[in-house]
């Protein structure tokens, strides 16, 4: 229901965006250059369209606060992510790290990172639990995605988060991002490569055999 | 502070600091393939191999490497990651030679383990802002005009762990999270005619049918120039770590973009901005503001030989070998410096040298025992010269992570080991 309900306000949007083209649908498969492929009907487009924009356009119906998400988060992420979300040996910190992007050591959690809420719920849908993907149901996805917000001192732990609210929560470092790539960069200022007698360091300063972390070849 | 401290990579400093703890012994790579010969099959013997008959052509219905290049592998650096199922292997460049990847070295990176996907159940599907919502079978794809194009596929994190310091004594673990293969597969411009992409789609999300997900949004220009869905690799079936049975090719721009057992392409008139595009393969600079979007690869070369794991054994003559590449085209030159980049040399690149795709360079050098430092620097056909590791530095800072193209030093010892450096 939810997911049917999600793809007809996805194709809502796209007619409203495009009516004066929207004649042109389905041509049968002779009529495409091609002839190739299937129509996909509405009821399978549903269920693999799973992802969320930042505009919120694809969230599907549910909601969910930090209250109820304290106990799904404790039984399907924490044995990784840690009951705060501090996380367990390599697994990724989810709570936490303002302050300090500019640092020698940043850390970069949905907190103090994440520019967007929909992607939480986009990628928690689709990828989590590791090893148990699209195993959640929208209202305890949603209950997660607050958890975590609650925990990041971004909403507080009634806040119901939904489907028209994802796409208009303010992350932290929603500015933090920058566009469009300046690359290339990094460029010698003659524009051209130095072929002899070039003044850089040639002092050794650093081994990685001192450094002592390189696997060793197995026998 | 320790050395350690100093150079370690702060994003993985507990898992670098716990492999440093785990990993006690001198981790030197031997040089593999060093056996003693056995003077019984030397001239003027007739070697062991010789009187008898060898295996039959029913013997291996699949060829394999011959058994005395077992050592010939992708590796893993088990303390980079919490899972070998999210995690990484790498090539092992130093033991190939011309410009193509065999099928079996190409590097692994997964967000969420390597699928077995039935190809009978194999379905792309093409939704969004497109006049016809179509599902295509394998079948189909095949039945589309086919393109046949050799591509390099660089993961954006490449020499990642080298940004603040030489950490990983080996060509293989430094540069090996790249591979060239010939893909066949699908114009995704055909494909977009085929569906009638609306005017106003701009971006396309990639999406894979993996535990991961994985999902990245590609802006419509590139997805129109040259991208395709491939369906092959090197001639043959793509392998199923390869994305089996078919992949996104994104030529030039980072790997995570080449979305594998691809399962959907959603267009759309704005990114999706999905978690691998925001919270992951972006660049965090020194003001603490992150670049996004930087997908093209940037030109990057590597000696092959001598390298950590190619030790000289001999005085006299000597061939470097090495590889270059540019996500902006073709390569054309790379220079070589055997004093740490005080004065350089042109070497000899070996054709083809294709658009987007590693380029086959050697160097003949005479080695007479002394210490040097060996470099390459690979400029493309934009002119764009291979920066050093300072010149990033002091654009980007110490916390990047990705796209590290810097020239790397490998310094040749008096004994003939090799050594992965930083000058300063």
């Amino acid at each position: 229901m939810s997911d049917l309900a999600r793809i007809l306000k996805k194709g809502l949007m796209a007619s409203v965006i495009c009516a004066p083209l929207a004649m042109a649908t389905n041509a049968s498969a002779e009529q495409r250059p091609f002839g190739l492929g299937d129509i996909a009907t509405a009821e399978q487009v549903a269920g693999w369209d799973i992802d969320v924009r930042p505009d919120g356009l694809g969230a599907p119906i549910g909601t969910g606060n930090a209250f109820d998400g304290e106990e799904v988060y404790a039984d399907r992420c924490a044995s990784c992510h840690g009951d705060f979300g501090e996380a367990v040996d390599n697994w990724p910190v989810l709570v936490g790290g303002e302050g300090t992007l500019a640092s020698h050591d940043p850390v970069k959690t949905t907190g103090s990172y994440w520019p967007y809420a929909s992607t939480m719920y986009d990628y928690i849908y689709r990828a989590m639990p590791f090893g148990e993907a699209q195993s959640l149901t929208h209202d305890e996805t949603y209950q997660i995605v607050a958890y975590l917000l609650y925990m990041n001192d971004i909403i507080d732990d009634e806040f119901e988060v939904n489907q028209d609210n994802i796409g208009t929560i303010e992350m932290p470092n929603r500015d933090g991002f920058m566009l469009p790539d300046p690359r290339p960069d990094a460029q010698p200022i003659s524009g051209l490569a130095c072929m002899k007698d070039c003044d850089v360091p040639t002092n050794v300063i650093g081994r990685a055999r001192d450094i002592d972390v390189t696997p060793e070849e197995e026998s | 502070m320790t050395v350690k401290d100093k150079q370690s990579l702060s994003l993985t400093r507990r898992s670098l600091l716990g492999g440093a703890a785990a990993l006690s012994t001198a981790s030197v790579l031997k040089s593999a393939g060093a056996s003693e010969a056995n003077p019984d099959n030397l001239p003027p013997n007739v070697p062991e191999w010789t009187p008898y008959l060898g295996a039959g052509v029913d013997a291996n219905p699949y060829g394999m490497p011959s058994e005395f290049e077992s050592h010939v592998v992708r590796r893993n650096v088990e303390w980079l990651t919490a899972s070998t199922e999210s995690s990484v292997n790498f090539t092992p460049l130093h033991e190939l030679d011309g410009f193509v990847t065999p099928n079996g070295l190409c590097f692994e990176r997964h967000h969420g383990g390597v699928p077995e996907v039935n190809p009978t159940d194999y379905r792309l599907m093409i939704n969004g802002l497109v006049d016809r919502e179509l599902i295509f079978t394998l079948d189909d794809l095949r039945r589309f005009p086919q393109t046949n194009r050799f591509y390099f596929l660089e993961c954006a994190a490449n020499g990642g762990m080298e940004w603040r310091g030489a950490q990983l004594n080996g060509c293989q673990f430094t540069f090996g999270m790249v591979h060239n293969v010939q893909y066949t597969g699908v114009r995704l411009s055909d494909i977009c005619r085929e569906v009638g992409v609306k005017p106003n789609a701009k971006w396309v999300l990639a999406e894979g049918s993996d535990s991961a997900g994985m999902n990245r949004s590609i802006p419509m220009e590139k997805i129109l120039d040259d991208c395709m869905v491939a369906y092959a690799m090197n001639g043959e079936a793509l392998r199923p770590e390869q994305g089996y049975p078919a992949r996104l090719v994104v030529p030039g721009w980072e790997g995570n973009m080449w979305v594998k057992w691809l399962r959907r392409l959603e267009f759309g008139d704005m990114p999706y901005m999905a978690r691998e595009e925001t919270s992951k393969y972006t660049d965090l600079m020194k003001d603490g503001k992150a670049r996004m979007f930087t997908w093209v690869m940037d030109a990057k070369s590597v000696v092959t030989s001598p390298c950590p794991e190619k030790a000289l054994m001999s005085k006299g003559t000597q061939t470097l070998k090495g590889l270059a590449w540019s996500g902006r085209g073709k390569i054309t030159r790379v220079d070589v410096s055997l004093d740490g980049g005080r004065n350089w040399q042109i070497s000899e690149l070996h054709g083809p040298v294709l658009d987007k795709s590693l380029t086959r360079f050697t160097l003949p050098f005479n080695w007479n025992g002394e210490e040097m430092l060996i470099q390459s620097r690979a400029i493309d056909e934009t002119g764009y010269v291979q920066p050093t590791i300072q010149q990033l530095q002091a654009e980007r800072g110490l916390s990047s992570v990705y796209h590290n193209n810097s020239i790397a030093t490998w310094m040749v010892n008096k004994d003939g080991s090799v050594d992965n450096v930083r000058l300063g």
